[in-house]
């Protein structure tokens, strides 16, 4: 069984990276938080890992669009390395600011009925303001090989401005949930459809994860690493005591995917 | 060539700006206004083809899903935009975008020289005569950025003038009285005439003038804001003593015979470092210690409120960052007072924004620079009062953590001076001197270089950067660039050596700075490093492998003299001695008088459930929800208790509790206090308030408050006038005891003493504030408790006395009244409640736990009950007083202190009750599974409040959102 190693993958105004990395070594990963810089010097570094996460954050500030420039700089430079990396079963994930980085790439799309690729994008929230709350999804797993096989429902926390997922087309949030690209859904706590807040930000489909067609590519606007210790929840103190966070069987999934 | 390119969304859906935008601007009074329409701007210039440009548009500017782009060549570009305004930045504003734009447009291997962005609105429904000022109330703020009606062609850059870079000589020492006066004015030094005596008679006896660096050099370093001359110098005070102060007391340093005497006199051994660097640092867990500033950030604030609020939370930032050897900022929290949200715009003086447009801007300035650095916003507060309409106030505080190795910095001779971080540009020329004056009507415009936008990125760079460093051990003392830019910090850092500098090395924005304003322009995120001549070309190298800029600008050395050269020419020389230590000391009268006695009866309260919900409604209780989800109060992973509790985040904790270290369960929580309603009264009785909030806020989740630090931070009139100063003394006294009192030392603080803002001959002076923040140790997370109750059927308890205290209470504010009787401070009571609550949390018995403060009794309970959605039924009568009271006003509204409600299991009341022997407490009625909130007197029979959860959930949540944005939207 080979040894999952995970490369953590940061750019100027990531900041997530400490607590990602954590949360996969928690769950028996090797880690290493690499800048960007040295994967473009040494693409190679692809090659020695089975999973790369794109953490959360403002990447270069998330000028013009949130990550956006990053987005350029890994498709315009790294784009091959990155096909390639899929190409023999790597696994690529993305958080929030890194979800927002693997749809302005490419890397991440929902194909069209006949297969080509057709453009998504993540938008501003519906009240283009950045939000931090805690919201419900749900949870399937039939596609993506990172996903929770045990859980179908989640509640995790999201803090973004732009987490609104919509497509080129009309039905592209249809097919994502027929393909099961569509990872993560935002639902109501007794899994019924949400409006705002608990749709944070009026993403078509209420979808809050993606995969792509391999399942093997993730993005998703909640973040995991902040629901790992009991009391990360936000009314912990008045609930049952929970053994460990929503957000660790979503670790334990993806470190178990890489072995 | 150079390309405007615009882009603008595909479809209106798509222009969720545009929607918000015509919703905020609509509250802001532009009532005409039926639509605004956005679109970015950017001109982009160098060797760029149209198929180029085109390429950029397309592929990095506008999103291919939900925008569209155009393109047009800019020399032949009418702009023409009927009924449209273009907002670009002022020229040298800085333009954050530029850096990213560029670096993107590297990966498309397209080189661009310079990237410039702008907005361009259209706006239907106003009539063309009144574009211009619809877009001065919220589209743009002429102090940084210009304003272009029906035309949205990017103005053409001026090409800036050369700069002298010789030595220029400023005739001093055979200048009068008067001319030394004007010389100070002119020059916007600063400085008064006892001073520019001194410096006179400095350079005489060398027989020299000084030149203009010297001169400014004495300036940035005796600024008020650099060197606190009131605080620290000496005061007359006359009026009546109280606590250990004495009546007509004469006082030698105000500071050191109070704040520091207090820490003094305690020498409590968990203090590592107080008053001396950057932030003052504490003991935490193991080998690790903590650090904490609270900085303000008031006059650029009201000039440009998103600018000044970023900044201000940056430079905190940084003094965490400059801490010891490098402390990893994580925690931020942030304090604003403005004038109240529905004031009439009529009412806004002139010069003055509306105090919606300062908050929102505030809030955003806050949300965007403390986001992007990734660092939590846990914790915060706004006061509203109508005496901040022209002087808001803005206090940004950051939590540092550190290891305890790295708490002592040193500079050594032969030491390298590097800066790391942003260029140095024209920005904040003389903000360390701007800050210690007052505002008028027309600051505006006469100060706006004194205003200044941040860039967050650069600064989280610079942290990186940083923390790898001092974990390489590759430089020996670092402290930030803040007020007085270079000139501070290189003259801090080599006080007790000496420093040689060489100003043409420092990187600029732009051409055309003269050698003065390089040294004292206060351009943002930049750090100053000593480090090891050995040890330069790692931190050079490491520097650059994340894009960080960095220099050598000098080296410190053992003259004891600072050297200041550009090229080979000395422009400066000056004594490290005279520099520090020879600013004459001031005297200044301090008078209190107290404040007339207020002889209005007490007004009538016939139905307390209608006033209930009005307090909770009132401004500065209502719920803050609205700002404190725009923040980020979770990266890191470290919040464990946040600023939101309840069953469903519905509710204000009493103090934010963070485990920064992953993986640990030791913590840190953070408690506010502060209470402007009680400094008119007596500042003295509000400074004792303030720091018996602070201190319950941080109990009541579970912090030990026996090892918990202080920081002060003062907001005050212009204390030149006795009047005021009379109000500081005695709110510097009362710190002096309640921090011996209850064995709590500060470690750092702060002062901006001249808060007041003049329209012609009207001078509108903020009330007296201080704002105390709490770090104290949380010993075990797990056992944290928050404030909502948990179940039915449980016990309520009142810890703490109630008395009739009802002066500066939100009562009588409700009604217009000021009162007498402040809340009377026990230190003794105070320090055994502290200590035995603690004790009774941590043995397991407290499920819920609140303390009491602004609305008193009713209000807590009133918060209580619809955070847990679990209702409430208490007895007044059995509410443990020192005199028997009829009057339910008293027992419902008083801010008496030292106060908190408790839940407690019925299993548990005996070991409870046991535990708090020694300690006034009193069972005073039981929780019940219906939300509701029932308060009743047994003694006659009648019930006095009885209302549903939701009802007062409804009154708490929905003021901020109406004020804000017109309009209330659905709770969550």
């Amino acid at each position: 069984m080979p040894e999952p190693r995970v490369l953590i993958l940061r750019a100027a105004g990531t900041n997530c990276d400490a607590e990602t990395a954590h949360a996969f070594a928690t769950h028996g990963a090797t880690t290493q938080v690499v800048h960007v810089n040295k994967l473009l010097a040494t693409p190679t570094l692809l090659e020695k890992v089975g999973l790369v996460a794109i953490p959360g954050g403002f990447s270069y500030g998330d000028d013009i669009a949130a990550g956006k420039i990053f987005a350029a700089e890994i498709s315009n430079t790294l784009g091959d390395h990155f096909r390639k990396f899929i190409a023999r079963g790597g696994l690529l994930l993305g958080i929030c600011n890194g979800f927002q980085v693997l749809v302005k790439t490419g890397l991440l799309t929902v194909p069209d009925e006949q297969g080509a690729a057709s453009p998504i994008t993540l938008h501003w929230n519906d009240t283009h303001r950045y939000e931090a709350r805690w919201v419900y999804v749900s949870v399937d797993a039939r596609l993506c090989v990172m996903a929770p096989k045990d859980r179908v429902q989640m509640q995790l926390p999201v803090a973004h401005g732009e987490g609104k997922l919509i497509g080129g087309d009309a039905r592209m949030a249809k097919r994502a949930v027929d393909t099961h690209q569509a990872v993560f859904r935002y639902v109501n706590q007794d899994g019924t459809e949400p409006s705002w807040p608990a749709n944070p930000n009026g993403s078509e489909g209420n979808i809050a994860g993606l995969c792509d067609a391999t399942g093997q590519v993730l993005g998703l606007m909640p973040h995991p690493e902040r629901a790992m210790f009991p009391w990360h929840h936000p009314s912990w103190t008045r609930e049952p005591e929970r053994r460990e966070g929503d957000g660790a069987c979503f670790f334990r999934a993806a470190v178990a995917a890489m072995r | 060539m150079r390309w405007q390119i615009e882009v603008l969304p595909r479809d209106p859906s798509h222009d969720s700006l545009g929607t918000v935008l015509t919703r905020k601007m609509r509250a802001l009074g532009a009532q005409q206004l039926k639509r605004v329409e956005t679109a970015r701007l950017y001109l982009l210039s160098g060797a760029l083809t149209r198929a180029d440009a085109e390429r950029l548009a397309a592929e990095l500017l506008a999103d291919p899903v939900s925008e569209q782009a155009s393109v047009h060549e800019w020399e032949h570009y009418s702009g023409e935009a009927p009924g449209s305004v273009a907002v670009f930045k002022k020229q040298g504003v800085m333009d954050s975008v530029e850096a990213g734009v560029l670096r993107g447009a590297a990966s498309l291997a397209v080189q661009a020289d310079s990237a410039r962005t702008g907005m361009r609105y259209k706006l239907t429904g106003v009539p063309l005569n009144h574009l211009q000022n619809v877009a001065e109330t919220g589209l743009a703020n002429l102090a940084i950025e210009t304003i272009q009606v029906g035309n949205d062609r990017f103005p053409a850059a001026r090409t800036p003038a050369k700069a002298r870079h010789a030595r220029i000589e400023v005739p001093l020492i055979h200048s009068d009285n008067a001319a030394l006066e004007a010389l100070s004015k002119r020059g916007g030094l600063s400085l008064s005439l006892a001073e520019m005596q001194v410096i006179q008679a400095h350079f005489a006896e060398q027989d020299r003038e000084p030149s203009e660096i010297e001169l400014e050099s004495v300036a940035q370093t005796w600024s008020e804001h650099c060197k606190h001359k009131t605080l620290c110098g000496d005061i007359k005070y006359s009026g009546a003593g109280i606590g250990s102060l004495p009546e007509n007391a004469q006082i030698r340093n105000l500071l050191s015979s109070t704040i520091k005497d207090a820490t003094t006199t305690l020498d409590r051994e968990f203090c590592l470092s107080v008053f001396h660097d950057n932030a003052g640092v504490i003991a935490f867990e193991g080998d690790w210690a903590l650090c904490m500033k609270v900085e303000t950030h008031n006059h650029p604030s009201a000039i440009e409120p998103y600018g000044g609020a970023g900044t201000g939370l940056g430079g905190v930032i940084r003094d965490i960052l400059g801490t010891g050897q490098g402390a990893k900022p994580v925690a931020n929290v942030d304090v604003f007072c403005v004038g109240d949200l529905n004031m009439d715009a009529a009412d806004v003086p002139k010069g003055a924004m509306h105090p919606r447009r300062i908050l929102r801007g505030v809030v955003e300035g806050v949300r965007d620079y403390g986001n992007q650095m990734g660092i939590p916003t846990v914790s915060g507060g706004v006061f509203f009062d109508n005496r901040y309409v022209g002087n808001p106030l803005v206090f940004a505080g950051t939590v540092g953590l550190l290891p305890v190795n790295r708490v002592r910095k040193q500079v050594s001779p032969g030491d390298v001076i590097l800066v790391l971080g942003g260029r140095t540009g024209r920005d904040g020329i003389h903000g360390a001197t701007f800050s210690s004056r007052e505002l008028h009507d027309a600051s505006e415009t006469a100060d706006a270089a004194a205003v200044q936008i941040g860039n967050a990125i650069t600064e989280k760079k610079l942290v990186d950067i940083v923390l790898q460093a001092r974990d390489r051990d590759l430089f020996t003392s670092i402290t930030d660039c803040g007020a007085g830019g270079f000139s501070s910090a290189v003259g801090e850092m080599g006080e007790n050596c000496g420093a040689r500098v060489y100003l043409e090395r420092a990187p600029l924005k732009y051409e055309g700075l003269s050698p003065t304003e390089i040294w004292i322009s206060e351009s943002q995120e930049r750090m100053v490093l000593a480090v090891p001549q050995d040890r330069v070309q790692a931190l050079l190298d490491l520097a650059k492998s994340e894009d960080v800029e960095a220099f050598v600008l000098g080296e410190f050395t053992s003259t004891e003299r600072l050297e200041l050269y550009y090229g080979h020419e000395c422009l400066g020389d000056i004594s490290m001695d005279f520099l520090h230590n020879a600013l004459p000391r001031v005297e200044r009268s301090a008078v209190w008088t107290p404040p007339a006695v207020e002889t209005l009866p007490l007004p009538a309260a016939d139905d307390n459930t209608d006033l209930l919900l009005r307090l909770l409604g009132s401004p500065n209780i209502a719920s803050k929800e609205w700002i404190i989800r725009q923040y980020d109060h979770e990266v890191q992973a470290g919040s464990v208790l946040k600023p939101l509790v309840g069953t469903r985040q519905q509710a204000p904790s009493d103090a934010a509790v963070v485990a920064p270290l992953l993986g640990s369960t030791a913590g840190f929580a953070i408690g506010l206090g502060m209470n402007p309603c009680y400094g008119d009264i007596d500042p003295y009785g509000m400074a004792c308030a303030a720091i018996d909030e602070a201190l319950r806020n941080v109990v009541a989740v579970g912090a030990d408050p026996d090892h918990c630090a202080i920081l002060d931070n003062f907001s005050w009139g212009n204390c030149a006038k006795s009047d005021r100063l009379g109000g500081l003394v005695r709110a510097a006294w009362a710190c002096r005891d309640a921090a011996i009192a209850l064995g709590t030392p500060f470690i750092s603080g702060k002062d901006s003493l001249n808060n007041e803002y003049r329209v012609g001959n009207k001078t509108i002076v903020i009330p007296p504030t201080l704002l105390i923040s709490a770090l104290a140790r949380v010993p075990d997370v797990r056992k944290t408790v928050s404030m909502d109750f948990k179940a039915a059927d449980s016990a309520i308890w009142l810890v703490g006395m109630t008395r009739d205290e009802l002066g500066g209470s939100h009562f009588l504010r409700l009604h217009g009244m000021r009162g007498n009787t402040l809340p009377s401070f026990d230190g003794d009571v105070a320090r055994a409640t502290f200590a035995t609550l603690h004790m009774a949390i941590q043995s397991g018995v407290v499920r819920a736990c609140h303390d009491l403060s602004e609305g008193g009794l009713a209000v807590a309970l009133a918060e209580m009950v619809f955070a847990g959605e679990i209702g409430a039924e208490v007895d007044l009568d059995l509410v443990p007083v020192t005199v028997k009271c009829e009057d339910d006003r008293v027992l419902l509204y008083s801010e008496s202190l030292t106060r908190f409600l408790v839940e407690v299991p019925e299993a548990h009341c005996a070991r409870f009750t046991k535990l708090m022997a020694g300690v006034p407490h009193a069972r005073i009625g039981s929780t019940r599974s219906e939300p509701r909130l029932t308060l009743r007197r047994s003694s006659s029979g009648r019930t006095l409040v009885a209302v549903e959860a939701a009802v007062m959930e409804r009154a708490f949540r929905a003021p901020l959102p109406r004020a804000l944005e017109g309009q209330e939207r659905a709770h969550a």
